[in-house]
């Protein structure tokens, strides 16, 4: 009979008897939290980027002056990407005598891609969804338009050549502010009204925009085909460029995401090497007996692993539906929390769970396997005899590379990888160490303490080996959920923070010098928040020390941009508290009227400067050499205003500039702005509420992503947990039932075992939070680049939660032992 | 060598390391085992009985010495052919019974007709199982019988394949001195009809007198 028939039968037997129970158990719950996690952040990632595309509406945008080619309609075409075309001008729109510069953004009918369009019946008034764009002959004007030249409903307005009717005013766009370019109140077109107006010319000033969207990764990889295949006039846009304040929420949370997903792994790999551990204890016996009666090592090998496949494959399939049904489930469950429709889940997160499952199978319980084989048949006879000690290598090497490859696999950065992998092995060491010194210390203590607290710590203590290895899994699975407990308050507490409600929601450029100080004293008797107040000049590059910027050369084509574009300048005694200083010094009082210059480091890096560099510049004809005295982290996220370049004070004083400043005002209340265009007629004004109620909603959504994969892990992770305390209780089966036959009653016995799982548990607890500490300042200030703050609760939760944790999946694995009748066991055994 | 000779064993010899030092736990030990004999290896505890029983079914290895087990050099076989020679020729019966916990009487009685691909497994196993009186309990999980009924499933086992030797360790070890009488003589009753030739470890005199050679082990040797 062949090994394979033979295993499978033996399969059904053992199935049928309940002895996989464990191990398929363990296994279900790790692929369960696995592709669970991994479908809910599949799904939460795509709903974080469709919200993210708002501001472009659209995935990517490509835009040019000149037409496009249709060749990269043609390709997105191919890929089953959806496009829209939308192209900018400005024009002056008429209503009889009333006249306003409009921009006016002629539209294709998919637009747009992403995001709603609203409308209404009146300026200002209650919108309603748009359907579709403006049709042939008709306009949408925005509010401001409407009002400015007293447009209605059926109003007939004069574009350029043509003459459109209203059909809606237009009350928001999902593009419009994602850059503070659009002045001009804007008004909607349809795309084959524009040749009509006549307003497309040779060299008349327009920006064509082609806007794609479609699944991610064709998103991404079209992406890839567009920045090889683009004229060098055209330039590629997304949410990223776009909105910086977007793609760091973007960013931390699929970072964070991408934690819960490792910590799921984690777990997973550790309930699979502790039912791996199980099965083989549970083996040896067979194993021997097998090959005493004939089996050879080949034989009761391809046995166990035609097992561990099924037990895998079966496992793998429950645990992918389980994840689907858990996620699916989450979803309802926090319908309010996950506001509008999530898209439907990918099936990638299927493929990973299941490839991870076999990796981790693989990894950690192949090596254990090749060892049970080698038992020797005489077991049989002498019960001490088990397997030959494994070489470590064998042991731990493909553990070890199924673990580096998916945390690999997960993260795809090296740096952070060898940091992870480093880490995780430095605590492997010191969880080890610190265990095996507790235990040893558990055994000193004992003599102070009651009968069930001495028998429960003898335990620990006489089987040393087993809890060092329980306590090694335990301390890993508490430390990996404390870690993405602390991470995770750290990261939500920065998202409070950076966008609070006074964060500036009108920009205001182009104040007279002359004019400032009264400016500001008008917002500030209106109550409004001043923000910092700054002088902006434009300025050319002209020379790096010495050399002319014309002839060197730049590393990046940002970094010739940098050095090569117009660009505005100021000069400040102050520094926002959105700027920090990561080299040199800011400037002094003494360094008043001092040729020096503050750089941002992404300047600093473009250019390859270093400090004391000399930079000069051509501000309006006059000449100026600075050299370089500190370096500036800029949160470009804060919404304030920032600059690349601020020179010392009492330099440029002189020089032909304007001041800008951002404030918060109360958008509700419009009088305000009309009286400050009336007074600072040549002030620009920007409103950016739009944007920030676009980046708001990103952050929202990332934040429920994070709560709620934070919530699932969790749970996940516990149940893990509980499985792998399961798998262990066979090795106090035996001993509680000799201990009743020794005339110890079950709640002695229950207490000692409870007393065990208890010291377990905390001096795991006490070890994770440890743990948790270090690793929560790494991932938050490198990982996440987020302020971490230290929390002391992390010990209460690793102490008590460890404890109660382990103590009750050690009541719940337990009971039934303590219950059965001591004859079963001791007959069993 | 003598033609009816089913198990031979010259000049065998097991040391071990131990803390104290090299043990010597088999110590020259020579014998030579006829076909369809029965032999009880007796001795106190720590005598080496168990050792030379493990060596002489090819569970161990011995340090020096060789080996015979129904025509094939042991000594010169791998642990796997060790193994196939055990299938097809040896039965075991233990002290500790060693059923598999997962498979229910009868299974465990297939189980070595299997491992040696036999195609009426079930029906042999039926037969044997028949044979030592448990055939209404085929389908009962080990922990489901007394001890009683485990020896004799395990008695079946041993049988099944119709092996040239079986050896039993202490097969009464953990069973009352009734039960362990009735499987005295199921054992010597099922020899007798089978032609199978017995090694028996035992320190009960009376289970040794019913054999038709008696060998005394002290220290590793025989006497």
């Amino acid at each position: 009979m062949n090994a394979l028939a033979i295993a499978l039968r033996t399969l059904l037997r053992e199935w049928k008897s309940g002895e996989l129970g464990v191990l398929v158990l363990a296994i279900t719950v790790a692929v369960a939290a696995l592709t669970g996690v991994g479908f809910l952040v599949d799904r939460i990632g795509i709903a974080v980027d469709n919200q993210a595309g708002e501001v472009l509406a659209a995935d990517l945008v490509l835009e040019s002056a000149q037409p496009i080619d249709d060749r990269a309609i043609v390709e997105a075409q191919g890929r089953g990407l959806r496009v829209a075309r939308k192209t900018g001008l400005l024009s002056v729109v008429f209503n009889g005598d009333a006249s306003q510069l409009s921009a006016v953004r002629a539209v294709s009918s998919a637009y747009p891609l992403r995001g709603k369009v609203m409308v209404s019946n009146e300026p200002f008034g209650a919108p309603t969804l748009a359907t579709g764009i403006p049709g042939r002959g008709e306009v949408w004007p925005e509010s401001r338009l409407a009002a400015a030249i007293g447009a209605t409903i059926g109003s007939e307005l004069s574009i350029g050549a043509s003459k459109f009717r209203v059909s809606h005013i237009l009350i928001s766009r999902p593009d419009q502010g994602a850059t503070f370019v659009e002045l001009a109140p804007a008004v909607l077109m349809n795309d084959e009204d524009i040749a009509g107006t006549q307003l497309i010319q040779p060299g008349s000033r327009l920006t064509r925009s082609q806007l794609f969207a479609g699944p991610r990764d064709e998103i991404k990889s079209f992406s890839e085909w567009i920045k090889t295949h683009k004229k060098e006039s055209e330039r590629l846009l997304d949410v990223d460029e776009t909105a910086p304040q977007i793609k760091s929420a973007i960013d931390r949370s699929g970072r964070f995401l991408s934690l819960a997903s490792l910590v799921a792994v984690l777990l997973c790999a550790i309930a699979v090497a502790m039912a791996a551990r199980r099965y083989v204890q549970r083996h040896l016996d067979s194993v021997a007996l097998m090959k005493t009666l004939g089996a050879t090592r080949a034989f009761t090998l391809t046995v166990s692993l035609t097992q561990l496949i099924f037990v895998g494959i079966i496992a793998a399939i429950f645990g992918s539906m389980l994840g689907f049904g858990a996620q699916a489930w989450l979803v309802v469950a926090l319908k309010g929390l996950l506001k509008g429709d999530l898209p439907p889940p990918g099936l990638a997160p299927l493929g990973i769970g299941f490839l991870t499952a076999i990796a981790v199978l693989g990894g950690f319980a192949l090596p254990p396997l090749l060892q049970l084989s080698r038992t020797p048949a005489l077991r049989v006879l002498r019960r001490d005899v088990g397997p030959p000690a494994p070489l470590v290598v064998l042991a731990f090497g493909p553990a070890v590379l199924a673990i580096a490859f998916l945390i690999y696999y997960v993260l795809r950065d090296v740096t952070f990888f060898l940091a992870f992998v480093g880490g995780l092995a430095a605590f492997v060491v010191v969880v080890a160490g610190a265990g095996w010194l507790l235990v040893k210390l558990t055994k000193r203590l004992r003599g102070g303490v009651g009968v069930s607290w001495r028998y429960g710590l003898a335990n620990l203590g006489r089987r040393r080996t087993e809890s060092v290895v329980q306590l090694t899994a335990f301390a890993h699975g508490i430390m990996m959920l404390l870690l993405l407990a602390v991470v995770r308050n750290d990261l939500l507490n920065d998202w409070k923070r950076s966008l609070p409600a006074d964060t500036p929601n009108f920009f205001f450029i182009n104040i007279p010098p002359d004019q400032h100080q009264d400016f500001t004293r008008f917002l500030e008797e209106r109550g409004a928040e001043r923000a910092r107040a700054l002088p902006m000049v434009r300025a050319r590059m002209t020379h790096i020390n010495g050399k002319p910027v014309d002839e060197l050369k730049f590393a990046t084509p940002r970094g010739k941009e940098f050095a090569t574009r117009d660009q505005n300048i100021t000069w400040a005694d102050k520094l926002g508290r959105d700027n920090e200083i990561t080299e040199g010094r800011w400037f002094t009082p003494e360094d008043t009227g001092k040729p020096l210059v503050s750089v941002s480091t992404e300047y600093m890096k473009e250019l390859n400067l270093k400090l004391g560099d000399t930079l000069q510049f051509d501000i309006a004809g006059d000449i100026r050499t600075a050299s370089v005295s500190s370096v500036r982290k800029v949160k470009w996220d804060s919404f304030q205003p920032n600059f690349f370049l601020m020179f010392a004070p009492g330099l440029l004083e002189g020089s032909q500039g304007t001041w800008m400043t951002a404030t918060h005002l109360d958008a509700t209340n419009p009088k305000t702005i009309s009286e400050l265009v009336r007074r600072f007629p040549s002030v620009s004004v920007f409103n950016v509420d739009d944007l920030l109620r676009q980046v708001r909603s990103v952050i929202d959504k990332a934040l429920a992503a994070v709560q709620s994969v934070f919530l699932f892990t969790l749970l996940a992770g516990l149940v893990v947990l509980i499985a792998a305390v399961q798998a262990s209780r066979e090795e106090r089966r035996y001993e509680s039932a000799m201990l009743r036959t020794l005339g110890a009653n079950r709640s002695t016995v229950l207490k000692g075992l409870l007393a065990e799982f208890a010291a377990l548990g905390v001096l795991s607890g006490i070890l994770a939070a440890a743990g948790a500490s270090v690793a929560g300042v790494y991932v938050a200030r490198r990982v996440l680049q987020i302020p971490y703050t230290p929390d002391p609760w992390v010990w209460i939760y690793g102490l008590a939660g460890g404890g109660l944790l382990v103590c009750f999946a050690g009541w719940l694995a337990t009971r039934s032992v303590v219950n059965q009748p001591p004859v079963l066991t001791l007959r069993g055994a | 060598m003598n033609l009816m000779s089913v198990l031979k064993a010259e000049n065998l010899t097991k040391k071990v390391t131990s803390p104290e030092g090299m043990l010597t736990i088999v110590n020259d030990v020579s014998l030579d085992i006829a076909a369809a004999e029965s032999v009880a290896i007796v001795g106190a505890s720590g005598a080496g009985k168990s050792t030379l029983l493990a060596l002489l079914a090819g569970l161990d290895e011995p340090t020096s010495g060789r080996i015979t087990l129904a025509g094939a050099d042991l000594t010169a076989l791998d642990e796997d052919g060790r193994a196939r020679l055990r299938a097809e020729r040896v039965g075991f019966v233990f002290q500790s019974f060693h059923l598999v916990p997962s498979l229910t009487a009868i299974e465990n009685v297939m189980l070595p007709l299997e491992l040696a691909g036999r195609r009426d497994a079930r029906a042999t196993a039926l037969e044997t199982l028949t044979r030592v009186g448990l055939e209404h309990r085929t389908g009962h999980y080990p922990r489901q019988l007394s001890g009683g009924e485990q020896q004799r499933v395990a008695i079946a086992r041993a049988f099944v394949t119709r092996p040239a030797v079986l050896f039993a360790d202490e097969p009464t070890g953990n069973l009352d001195t009734h039960t362990g009488e009735r499987i005295v003589s199921l054992l010597f009753d099922l020899n007798a009809q089978s032609h199978t030739t017995l090694v028996l470890v035992t320190h009960d005199r009376t289970v040794a007198a019913r054999c038709g050679r008696v060998l005394q082990m002290d220290s590793g040797a025989l006497k």
